[in-house]
């Protein structure tokens, strides 16, 4: 990772040094393609540009399509064969208010204003569905910054003539069809206009000048924002946030100070300052961010300070507690390995320079945010994000309470003598059926962020997952895993193609929080069953590696599959006869299927 | 600031825009004679020079702008205010 690129960036800089920036990017490997059609209304090619250095940053490798100047609505809405070709796989609408042709003029009634209203509404409306319907992927939509000029003064706001007025309407409409078509999503321009600054942001020489919608100089700040979406979509967002504690979530140094003496609550502007950072650090749970304690601290310094009476944040809001003397690059990684997680899913908040300094030496995926007065804290933390929500799923507000309850199965481990004992008691039940529209999303997002329990690390877009669901050529199931402790949700997907009597796994992942409970074999048993009932003969497993799907390499082994070849690079091929196959799983109970 | 010293500076800028260590300006030097500077890197170098001057053109002198020497004019009269 490229730390210049990381939040919060000099603008200028990143936009001076672009070149080397990417050259230096275009040196990292690993990283997951993506084709993104750009369809402007204005000038697109520096966004473009920006876009590519800040996904790739991220792991995300673009190519792009370009719609000629300010052809996108032409671009979407008629046969359009090099487009087609191109076959997007996420489609950015860059619109703004420059791109709206029909304001109401001042002695327009109200139902003309409203009449309007719908005209230019209904222009982006049919151009999503023709688009929804022709390429079938996610589209990221421009709402509408404010304009330059106020003609009627305030009055532009609470009249249906004013721009400001049919601005916001334009905007609510365009939320509303957000909130009910799943692969819309809105890139919020007016808000980041106006953090940017509306006067600055629309600086009228880069429009007349080169056609730019927004000052190039806002360029970056407008790509970075664009591409925290894209990265949420990708399976990219950090999922742990490792904090520190003195003079990060409270003023003062407990070990010195004391309970009493830390600053917290709302006695005075500083302890308010430091609440406000506590509860909005607090909802992060909500969005199943996990919260860890990452502070040089004896053990219980640490606690009396989350104990202090108005604090908001409490020793059960965490995960895990790293309250130590070792190093915070050491506790990191270790909290990393309890959570079967890794260190690039973490974001590190110390308000210490010399400790980010270190913690972005030794894990350089690990990214860290700082701030020179605390006061900048929670703005620093919200604007990097880290954690853009792009769907708000049941999976995600409960995955604090899963890892809990993960802990709270390591504690159940450890009375019995026998681990299939440990596994029974567990009383283990699992969902294992073929795909279906309901779990879709959840299946592709597995496919895109599993790194580690994934035999071939093949990802997978909407538009090739809703394939993979229509073809007749495949074996499909996802499995769903529940236990007394709780609902792991959806952890494993296997996806299979057949081929005469042959079945070729091309997908085997599993997410790491459901590791030895057997879940991968009650999946085989599945998986052979549906294979043999289709009359397949032989299952082939396929295992490529890389930097971190290590611990399958033997997999297929485990599973009594014999491996056929393996090249110099590792990559490995193996092979079941499904005649002789006997069940492996005996401590899962295998529900019926539901979506029958 | 003179226009030896301004000229100095813009190399500096122009190096860092084109990620190009070997450019070096004279006052004719100009679009032609550098090779990625196109239409859009012209953007890019305007807000550069802008930020290292700490000044703004107006949509005029852009417009106006034929060589680096009349470049290296403006950003020295405005560096006199």
């Amino acid at each position: 990772m490229v730390r210049e690129l990381c939040y919060p960036f000099d603008a200028s800089e990143v936009m001076q040094k672009r070149r080397k920036l990417l050259r230096t990017l275009k040196e990292q490997s690993g990283n997951v393609k993506l084709r993104i059609a750009v369809l402007g209304g204005s000038t697109t090619s520096d966004i473009v540009k920006m876009l590519e250095l800040f996904l790739r940053n991220r792991g995300i490798e673009p190519e792009f399509y370009e719609s000629e100047y300010a052809q996108y609505w032409q671009d979407a809405m008629f046969p359009n064969a090099e487009l087609e070709a191109f076959k997007p796989e996420l489609i950015f609408i860059h619109t703004s208010s420059r791109n709206v042709q029909d304001f109401p003029a001042v002695n327009d009634s109200k139902e003309v204003c409203e009449h309007k209203l719908e005209t230019v509404y209904s222009h982006f409306e049919q151009m999503w569905e023709r688009l929804a319907q022709v390429y079938a992927c996610p589209i990221i939509q421009n709402n509408f910054e404010m304009p330059m000029t106020r003609l009627l003064g305030n009055r532009e706001a609470g009249c249906p003539q004013g721009r400001i007025d049919f601005l916001t309407r334009l905007n609510l409409k365009f939320y509303d069809y957000a909130a009910s078509h799943k692969y819309f999503y809105i890139h919020d321009i007016n808000y980041l206009s106006a953090c940017y600054g509306l006067d600055k942001w629309l600086e009228p020489k880069y429009w007349h000048l080169y056609k730019y919608a927004l000052a190039v100089p806002a360029i970056p700040d407008f790509a970075y924002n664009l591409s925290n979406i894209i990265c949420s979509l990708m399976g990219k967002n950090k999922k742990v946030l490792a904090l520190d504690l003195d003079n990060t979530l409270w003023g003062g140094v407990i070990g010195d100070d004391g309970q009493a003496g830390i600053e917290i609550g709302q006695e005075t502007s500083m302890g308010q300052l430091y609440a406000e950072l506590q509860s909005y650090i607090k909802a992060h749970k909500d969005l199943g961010v996990l919260l860890t304690v990452c502070s040089k601290n004896d053990y219980e310094n640490a606690i009396s300070g989350l104990e202090h009476p108005d604090g908001i944040l409490k020793p059960d809001d965490f995960t895990l507690i790293k309250a130590n003397w070792e190093p915070k690059s050491q506790n990191i990684l270790d909290s990393a390995n309890e959570l079967n997680l890794l260190p690039e899913s973490f974001v590190f908040v110390d308000d210490n320079p010399a400790e980010r300094e270190i913690v972005a030496a030794q894990l350089p995926d690990t990214v860290t945010i700082g701030f020179e007065s605390p006061e900048e804290c929670i703005i620093a933390l919200d604007r990097s994000g880290y954690f853009e929500v792009t769907s708000l799923s049941g999976d995600d507000a409960k995955r604090g309470e899963m890892y809990k309850a993960n802990a709270a199965r390591a504690a159940a481990q450890q009375q019995f003598a026998n681990y299939k004992d440990f596994l029974l008691s567990l009383e283990m039940q699992a969902e294992i059926c073929d795909f279906d529209e309901v779990h879709l999303p959840r299946i592709t997002q597995l496919t895109n962020k599993s790194n580690q329990f994934n035999v071939t690390t093949k990802r997978y877009t909407q538009t090739e997952m809703e394939a993979v669901l229509a073809s007749d050529h495949h074996i499909r199931r996802y499995g769903r895993l529940t236990d007394k402790f709780g609902d792991n949700g959806i952890v494993s997907v296997v996806i299979g193609r057949k081929e005469a009597a042959s079945l070729h796994i091309e997908l085997w992942l599993m997410s790491c929080r459901v590791l030895k409970r057997d879940m991968e074999f009650a999946m085989l048993d599945e998986i052979v069953k549906a294979a043999k009932s289709e009359g397949i003969t032989e299952i082939f497993g396929y295992y490529y590696p890389t930097r971190k799907n290590a611990m399958v390499r033997e997999l297929f082994g485990t599973f009594g599959f014999v491996k056929q070849s393996e090249d110099a690079d590792g990559n490995s091929v193996w092979k079941l006869e499904t005649s002789g196959y006997t069940p492996k799983n005996e401590v899962i109970q295998i529900k019926e299927e539901q979506n029958v | 600031m003179n226009t030896e010293q301004a000229m100095a500076r813009l190399t500096e800028v122009f190096r860092n825009v084109f990620d190009d260590d070997d450019i070096v300006l004279t006052a004719e030097t100009s679009a032609k004679d550098i090779e990625d500077w196109d239409s859009l890197e012209h953007i890019n170098l305007i807000a550069a020079v802008e930020k290292e001057f700490k000044m703004r053109f107006t949509v005029k002198e852009v417009s106006g702008m034929k060589n680096v020497g009349e470049m290296a004019q403006i950003v020295c009269e405005r560096a006199k205010k």
